[in-house]
């Protein structure tokens, strides 16, 4: 088997630093993510700090999105939790919640007054849509995560349209779109990879 | 917001809300928002708790404002206790259901991360790794997919899929800072260009 990139020593690569490094990098991602924290943790994590490898973010990614609860959560407490066990887990947890939380209370009280305001709603609708072409856009930046996949590509291409397809046009419950490709995928990775 | 719902919340009140969001947290699998239509019966239809626009409005006010969108829990329970007392039954309000949705499901995260990093090496993990790869690609994409087919009616609404067209091109290929993105969708919006 070729050398796993997250085999790579952990050590001679850029990390969180402390635990209050966790705790302000994840505040400042989440105060940065409009419309999601998905996008912004995936530049900053992968692209500026270099936390993480492309693929390594798609194969925890994978653990975050089938694991009940918020994704982006479960991505914080994940990466805290690797390097500073529960105490770092919870430091990125509360990171990525606690001062989002205050500004989005102090936004409802905002918010209540301008509810009418034509201004107010088109930039809402004008953030939503360019927040949707965001994330797209991490999807696609993501792809190449597959290259080294031994499933090979065309394998990945099939079941990445068959999962946009049932997802994203047909609307099909998440839950079994997740059992169904998911548990095909990985038996024919199971297959492909040495025992 | 000019609420009509005026009533109490008992101590067994709070208790039965924080359950009833623990037992929503491990059915959230694909984040807390698949389970909005349970919560909407709940909170809306069920207890009488929340007017029908106090609910969508804490989903839309959470997706737009920056931090994680699960936040829409903070705000649903935040105008919950708003509307049975004050700022400071409208403060405990926001923390009870955000406590119960992510108690189990962060738990249960933290346990099997932690399992999956100490047996990276097992086969079987890797092949749940490598298998997922495409699919949880394939998701996000679909996700922001969701979120422009939100407006459906070509005729009015082009311009928005032209901006998430343009935006998704743009982060793709370029080196464009995306608060600079929102900031353009924001303005062409206020202006009323989209």
């Amino acid at each position: 088997m070729p050398l796993n990139p997250s085999m790579k020593a952990l050590e001679d690569r850029p990390r969180p630093q402390s635990l209050t490094d966790l705790f302000v990098s994840f505040t400042l991602l989440a105060l940065q993510g409009f419309g999601g924290v998905l996008t912004i943790v995936q530049y900053a994590l992968v692209e500026k700090k270099r936390w993480l490898t492309n693929e390594e973010f798609v194969e925890d990614w994978a653990v975050a999105q089938i694991m009940p609860g918020p994704n982006v959560v479960n991505l914080a407490l994940m990466i805290g939790g690797r390097h500073f066990g529960l105490a770092g887990a919870l430091a990125a947890m509360a990171g990525m919640l606690a001062v989002p939380m205050a500004l989005v209370l102090l936004l409802a009280l905002v918010y209540a007054q301008y509810t009418d305001h034509a201004g107010v709603a088109g930039a809402l609708r004008g953030m939503g849509a360019v927040a949707a072409g965001l994330i797209v856009a991490t999807g696609l930046r993501l792809f190449g995560a597959v290259k080294a996949n031994p499933m090979g590509i065309p394998v990945c291409i099939a079941l990445g349209v068959s999962c946009f397809v049932t997802v994203g046009l047909l609307h099909w419950p998440l839950i079994y779109v997740l059992m169904i490709l998911g548990a095909t995928a990985c038996c024919l990775a199971y297959r492909k990879l040495q025992p | 917001m000019n609420t009509a719902l005026h009533f109490t919340m008992q101590w067994n009140d709070w208790l039965d809300f924080f359950n009833h969001y623990l037992s929503l947290s491990l059915l959230s699998v694909g984040g807390a928002i698949t389970t909005a239509p349970e919560m909407h019966r709940y909170l809306v239809v069920q207890q009488h708790w929340l007017t029908e626009q106090q609910f969508n409005a804490s989903i839309a006010i959470a997706q737009a404002a920056p931090g994680p969108n699960v936040l829409f829990i903070a705000l649903m329970g935040w105008n919950v206790g708003s509307n049975a007392g004050g700022l400071l039954s409208g403060l405990f309000g926001a923390f009870v259901p955000m406590t119960g949705i992510l108690l189990p499901s962060t738990t249960l995260s933290y346990l099997a991360a932690r399992w999956g990093h100490e047996n990276r090496e097992l086969r079987a993990v890797r092949a749940f790794k490598q298998g997922m790869a495409p699919i949880v690609i394939a998701l996000i994409i679909a996700t922001g997919w969701i979120l422009s087919s939100t407006h459906s009616n070509p005729s009015e609404d082009w311009l928005l899929w032209l901006l998430t067209l343009a935006t998704a091109l743009i982060m793709w290929r370029g080196k464009v800072h995306m608060l600079w993105l929102l900031a353009a969708g924001a303005f062409l919006g206020w202006c009323g260009l989209v």
